[in-house]
């Protein structure tokens, strides 16, 4: 047993950080946040499908990239860090199905529960979006929609909901991951009393619950990439649910006043995390699902 | 990534197994728990077998008389053996995953001569004499004292919680030997014989009711030099190479066997009529998944420590923070299910959750561990 990163797995999850931080870093992150109704970067979107990061898990044979679940979940971490806008998962999971959505020249957007995001610029919808009407979203980098009728395709389709959960964990480890750093950066610079914040034992436990509850999600997130399981994966969404969502809060209360300005980037962390945790297999199902899963006598 | 194991990791599993059924049938009966020589001989009745099988000391180093196996080998067996339900390493535990390591590492041939064999053979008890009235996790705090007289130590002081002590033939002691020196410096570590005059070992009731524990009283207690392992005042370095074991692997059966337990409260609330309670049932579906994270952030912590070749850092501290609370809330649910019935001590789930609170405080409280994860791995300034 060998359950670490591989070589090549550090490699790529390098190289899609180099990537995104280069094409959306803190300023383009801004830009986005601060520029009015939310427009998707069409050429970004292309250069991902370039990297590959689409198509990631499409056989070679058909123009793909050929790997697997652990590595897409590597590449989803990496977005999630820098709060990558677009459905990505909706294009990841088009990818061989919808034409362009592998090479990034379709933008697909996918009916999850009663929720679609980023309907406006979408160029193909999966499941009947009839009658959506758009919503104020709370995140100011994800437009959404609100689907009327019951009865929605992406629950009837087990797999999809399965990888839209795993990949959604994998965001928000991501994002719990970054809440993390930048809570313990600001710990380590702001002074308060004559010394660093960090040096109080009340924030610095408020940073160490954060990276407890992020390395547990992390082994359960990996680990579900690398069974698929649907009780894994229930798990592991559930644990980084709570380390986005959480982590978010604690980093905001870190950053003390500064938190609650605008000007921080704290409040597009919680508020993205919230939104992720609407998506498809969240907190009820999955509680549930692993409640039967304890009965099946696999606990 | 990957979870599976190699065909020699299966190998050694299989054979594990086959042995584990042919072997736990021939087990005496399980002692009561206040019967401290019953259990005593039991403990170190199953570390004969293990010893025979050729399975003791499985992670020890094979100069040390071990068997050197992998860390993944030592999960698997920590594994099957929770499973097949085998007995804990109980008496044998300080000696097994404390002193012996600390020896194998640090002593001198000699003292790894006398020492290791008799644990590995389940012939000697350790006891741990490390926590003080007034040093528990501020462990450097200790205050008992050893003052040089010829070729021995003579130690006054006292020190308490210390597990096993009433059976034990060995105590891994740790006393100051230089009062003026830095207080992380001036630690020396002893092995003390549990016979030498001067020793009075007091029981110490726990919450739970029983005597699981004891206060140990030193009264001038001679301790030969030649006992000391590692370099005079050198004992805080000493200790913390074998301290991360305590947070490391230590409690990988303890999951298996908690997540036993959890699948049973699953089954007792489907019999009792309890599943119909969402509330319950969502509670227990959450608790699934805590250890099926805690049991992935184990063979994660494995499978570095394997890379690496070393033993678990500071990341122990952040599995032994998640575990400890787990556990806790693990038996609140128990207690919920139970309703009335929690309050009855005959209820083994009611002894478990009371025994449970040790976790948060015992091998460095919660909240030590939080300042290690903030100052040893975030890198937070040192606080106050």
């Amino acid at each position: 047993m060998d359950f670490q990163l591989t070589d090549d797995q550090e490699a790529l999850k390098a190289g899609v950080r180099e990537l995104l931080t280069a094409r959306f870093g803190h300023a383009e992150l801004r830009a986005a946040a601060d520029g009015g109704p939310p427009a998707l970067d069409r050429a970004l979107w292309r250069e991902l499908g370039e990297a590959g990061f689409f198509a990631l898990r499409l056989p070679e044979a058909d123009g793909g990239v050929g790997l697997g679940l652990p590595e897409a979940v590597l590449a989803f971490e990496e977005a999630g860090r820098v709060l990558l806008p677009g459905p990505l998962i909706a294009t990841h999971l088009a990818a061989g199905v919808v034409d362009g959505a592998a090479t990034g020249e379709a933008v697909v957007a996918a009916v999850d529960g009663v929720h679609v995001e980023w309907l406006d610029q979408a160029d193909a919808v999966r499941g009947d979006a009839a009658g959506a009407q758009p919503l104020r979203s709370v995140d100011p980098l994800t437009p959404l929609h609100r689907v009327p009728a019951a009865g929605v395709p992406l629950e009837a389709d087990p797999e999809a909901v399965l990888l839209t959960s795993l990949l959604t964990a994998a965001e928000q480890l991501g994002g719990a991951a970054r809440t993390c750093e930048l809570a313990v950066q600001h710990a380590r610079a702001r002074k308060q009393f004559g010394q660093p914040i960090g040096a109080f034992q009340a924030v610095q436990h408020l940073c160490a619950r954060m990276l407890v509850r992020v390395e547990v999600a992390r082994a359960a997130v990996y680990a579900a990439a690398v069974t698929a399981d649907p009780a894994d994966v229930a798990a592991a969404r559930l644990l980084a649910d709570e380390a986005a969502v959480r982590g978010a809060r604690d980093c905001l209360q870190v950053h003390g006043g500064m938190g609650f300005t605008w000007e921080s980037d704290v409040h597009l962390h919680l508020k993205r995390a919230w939104i992720r945790t609407q998506r498809a297999g969240g907190t009820t199902e999955c509680e549930e699902m692993l409640a039967d899963d304890l009965l099946a006598g696999a606990g | 990534m990957d979870l599976a194991c190699t065909p020699e990791e299966e190998d050694f599993r299989a054979r594990l197994r086959e042995w584990l059924a042919q072997a736990l049938p021939s087990l005496p009966p399980k002692p009561s728990s206040d019967d401290w020589p019953g259990r005593r001989a039991y403990d170190l009745g199953w570390q004969r077998m293990l010893y025979d099988a050729g399975y003791a000391g499985l992670h020890w180093p094979v100069d040390a008389g071990g068997r050197g196996a992998t860390p993944t080998q030592h999960l698997i067996y920590l594994e099957e053996t929770e499973k097949a339900g085998a007995p804990y390493v109980g008496a044998n535990f300080v000696g097994l995953l404390h002193a012996g390591p600390t020896i194998a590492s640090e002593g001198s041939a000699e003292q790894r001569a006398r020492w290791l064999p008799p644990v590995l053979r389940g012939e000697e008890v350790w006891c741990q004499g490390f926590s003080e009235p007034g040093a528990g996790s501020d462990l450097a705090a200790l205050r008992t004292r050893a003052w040089r007289h010829g070729d021995d130590y003579v130690v006054s002081g006292s020190k308490i919680w210390t597990s096993h002590a009433e059976v034990a033939d060995w105590c891994e002691l740790l006393v100051r030997t230089d009062p003026t020196a830095p207080k992380h410096r001036g630690i020396s570590w002893l092995a003390m014989p549990m016979d030498a005059p001067g020793i009075t070992v007091r029981p110490l009731r726990t919450l739970a009711g029983s005597a699981e524990f004891a206060e140990v009283f030193l009264d001038e207690v001679r301790i030969p030099v030649a006992h000391r392992v590692g370099a005079e005042n050198d004992g805080w370095r000493v200790t913390m190479v074998t301290l991360s074991y305590e947070r490391g692997t230590a409690f990988v059966g303890e999951v298996v066997a908690c997540r036993r337990v959890l699948g049973e409260l699953a089954r007792e609330a489907r019999k009792n009529g309890r599943w119909d309670d969402a509330v319950l049932r969502r509670r227990l579906g959450r608790l699934n998944a805590e250890f099926r994270a805690l049991w992935r952030l184990t063979q994660w912590n494995v499978s570095a420590a394997q890379r690496t070749g070393g033993v678990p850092g500071a990341g122990g501290s952040v599995f032994k923070l998640r575990y400890s609370h787990a556990r806790q809330e693990l038996y609140d649910a128990a207690a919920e299910l139970l309703g009335p019935e929690a309050l009855d001590l005959g209820r083994d789930w009611t002894l478990d959750r009371l025994s449970s609170l040790s976790y948060t405080i015992a091998a460095g409280t919660s909240q030590i561990q939080r300042n290690i994860v903030a100052e040893r791995i975030l890198g937070l300034p040192k606080g106050r």
